[in-house]
């Protein structure tokens, strides 16, 4: 005679996927814990070595003990912002290049998708489509004309009839450059037309009733109440230029002109015996990064886990 | 003229003013430039005399160069196929644990990404440092690797560099995909009699299916690009092994002493297909006919 236990009486055998789910109960927080942590060692490990070694006198650059900076010194990155007189223009230039490049990109961005998202217009479609595409396509192939277009020219020493045209923006080993093929993305166009397609259109009927232009309802309703895509756009913007090292390397020559990262790689190429001054000088240029990220972590994050991208 | 034409007209212009800075750069630095990219596959062009004219001769050296189709590709798929299963797996686990509602998940979450914000050149410096003869890795594991001039090492060490920088930011993709799922389909499912596997089989793969392909997509078009990493840490060395298209692109258009930006475009454009390509046979692949992304 069978046994049934009340309440397990309708109850199915258990299935072998069922014991494994029950022993797994038993058990996921351990494993998941330990996965995090084991990762998070990881990802901690090469930042943390580095700022315990450039903490270290330049002689001791591979020396145990290697988890605390034994003997201490601070001699590095005195070296680095004092005796290099480079270092402090490489700052200044990565400066000047991220910011001019956000600015305008946040700016440019936000008008076009602006236009994409709420005008009607002949070619919308079409020019959409090809913003898509252009997105798919690798910097690679556009690198050499690109580079032309800014430096050299396509063309050199067109003349017609006796008038000298130029074919080239003259920009090579000139931080503008640098600058002007960034000032406006299809990746930020894109994600702005996407924002501004999903605010209510009334806001914008009221301010026309009002008598307001497009520019006006642009600059007066719409930027104002973009502002958390504009900071997110802005955000990964910066720490995308920021560390921006392909472009830069094509056009930049003379070491006065270089950004930081195009300094700190021709830097280890001069100073390789140096490099507990390497090592400081990478945290320098993670530095402003990684202050910008703990101020604005909620928009990092968001604005990664929606576009995916660190260089937009 | 009437009223209703004018108005239009004046709508148009407005919207092409908004657009204008767009398109400028859309125009030049996409248009022009992909454009003149085909253009100049078919010249001999070494920035020293005007571009000559070399119908398909430029594409034949490059599909018969060594240094192209017996190192470059082949490493180049060897890196994608490598890295990219690897960091979306890796970094699909870590966004499932830390979708467990587990304590100092922000901490993790900041830590998690700390690699991605140090920026690519960056994070190759201190990698040389680590990974050199008597560096710290070789330390710590008591290892005697000379990981970057050894052609079976070199390749692998930049592999995982880009793994270790990259996860972080796909785990913070793949965990807004988790958590865009709505958990009344789990409520649903545990009311069917559906334990936790099943569930995560039948719910949350399928679900995630989206995410998982645009996290795979950006793999793939990052990785088939590498540039930086190998520029600073190896130069394509030792022995080539670490010559990559990318970075093969920039040496024969910038720096061989011998320029050759004919041969880097034929390059750049074989690029750009394969990629276009891979992304569309793994969208079939994920989506699997039927759901569109």
């Amino acid at each position: 005679m069978a046994v049934t236990v009340p309440g397990q009486a309708a109850a199915r055998p258990l299935s072998f996927s069922d014991r494994v789910v029950f022993v797994w109960d038993r058990v996921n927080k351990y494993v998941f814990y330990t996965i995090l942590i084991l990762w998070a060692l990881i990802a901690i490990a090469p930042l943390y070595f580095t700022l315990v070694f450039s903490l270290k006198p330049v002689a001791n650059a591979y020396d145990p003990p290697l988890f605390f900076p034994l003997p201490f010194t601070l001699d590095n990155y005195r070296e680095v912002v004092s005796s290099f007189d480079l270092f402090p223009r490489w700052v200044l230039n990565s400066v000047i290049v991220s910011g001019v490049v956000t600015v305008l990109r946040v700016l440019l961005c936000a008008m076009g998708g602006y236009a994409f998202a709420r005008m009607a217009f002949p070619g919308k479609n079409a020019l959409f489509v090809a913003m898509l595409i252009t997105m798919m396509i690798p910097g690679q192939v556009t690198l050499i004309p690109n580079f032309l277009v800014i430096g050299p020219g396509i063309v050199r020493d067109l003349e017609i009839g006796g008038v000298k045209i130029p074919t080239g923006f003259g920009l090579l080993d000139n931080l503008g450059g640098v600058i002007l093929p960034g000032i406006v993305t299809a990746f930020g166009v894109f994600m702005m037309t996407q924002f501004y397609k999903s605010i209510p259109k009334e806001m914008e009927e009221a301010a026309m009733i009002d008598g307001l232009g497009r520019f006006g309802i642009f600059f007066r309703i719409i930027l104002p109440i973009s502002r958390t895509q504009l900071l997110t756009l802005a955000l990964l913007t910066f720490q995308g230029v920021w560390n921006e090292f392909l472009w830069p390397l094509v056009i930049l020559r003379t070491p006065a002109n270089f950004t930081l990262p195009l300094g700190l790689q021709w830097f280890k190429g001069e100073y390789y015996t140096l490099y507990s001054i390497v090592l400081a000088g990478s945290l320098f240029n993670t530095l402003p990064i990684l202050i910008l990220f703990f101020m604005f972590q909620r928009y990092f994050v968001q604005g990664i886990a929606t576009t995916g991208m660190k260089d937009v | 003229m009437d009223a209703a034409r004018k108005r239009k007209l004046r709508d148009t212009l407005t919207a092409y003013a908004f657009l204008s800075p767009y398109l400028f750069i859309f125009l030049v630095f996409f248009v022009f430039a992909f454009g003149y990219t085909i253009y100049l596959s078919f010249t001999k062009y070494n920035l020293l005399r005007p571009p000559q004219w070399w119908g398909l001769e430029g594409w034949r050296r490059v599909l018969t160069n060594d240094l192209f189709m017996k190192k470059a590709l082949p490493n180049t798929f060897e890196y994608v196929i490598v890295v990219v299963p690897i960091q979306t797996v890796l970094s699909l686990i870590l966004a499932f644990a830390m979708d467990q509602k587990l304590r100092f998940r922000r901490l993790f979450r900041t830590i998690y990404y700390l690699p991605s914000i140090t920026s690519s050149v960056v994070i190759s410096l201190i990698f040389i440092w680590l990974f050199s003869p008597i560096g710290v890795v070789n330390q710590i594991f008591n290892l005697e690797i000379n990981w970057l001039n050894d052609v079976r090492f070199a390749f692998p060490t930049i592999m995982m560099l880009n793994i270790f920088t990259t996860t972080g930011t796909l785990m913070l993709i793949f965990l807004a995909g988790l958590q865009d799922i709505p958990e009344v389909l789990y409520e649903a499912a545990a009311i069917d009699g559906a334990n936790k596997l099943q569930a995560f089989w039948h719910i949350t793969i399928p679900m995630l299916r989206p995410v998982i392909f645009f996290v795979v997509t950006v793999g793939v078009i990052g990785t088939f690009q590498v540039f930086d990493q190998i520029f600073v840490m190896t130069n394509g060395g030792p022995l080539d092994s670490t010559t990559t298209v990318a970075y093969l692109i920039y040496k024969w258009a910038f720096r061989d002493t011998t320029i050759k930006m004919g041969q880097a475009a034929v390059a750049a454009i074989i690029l750009t297909v394969i990629i276009l390509i891979v992304t569309l046979i793994q969208r079939r692949i994920i989506e699997g006919g039927g759901t569109t992304a």
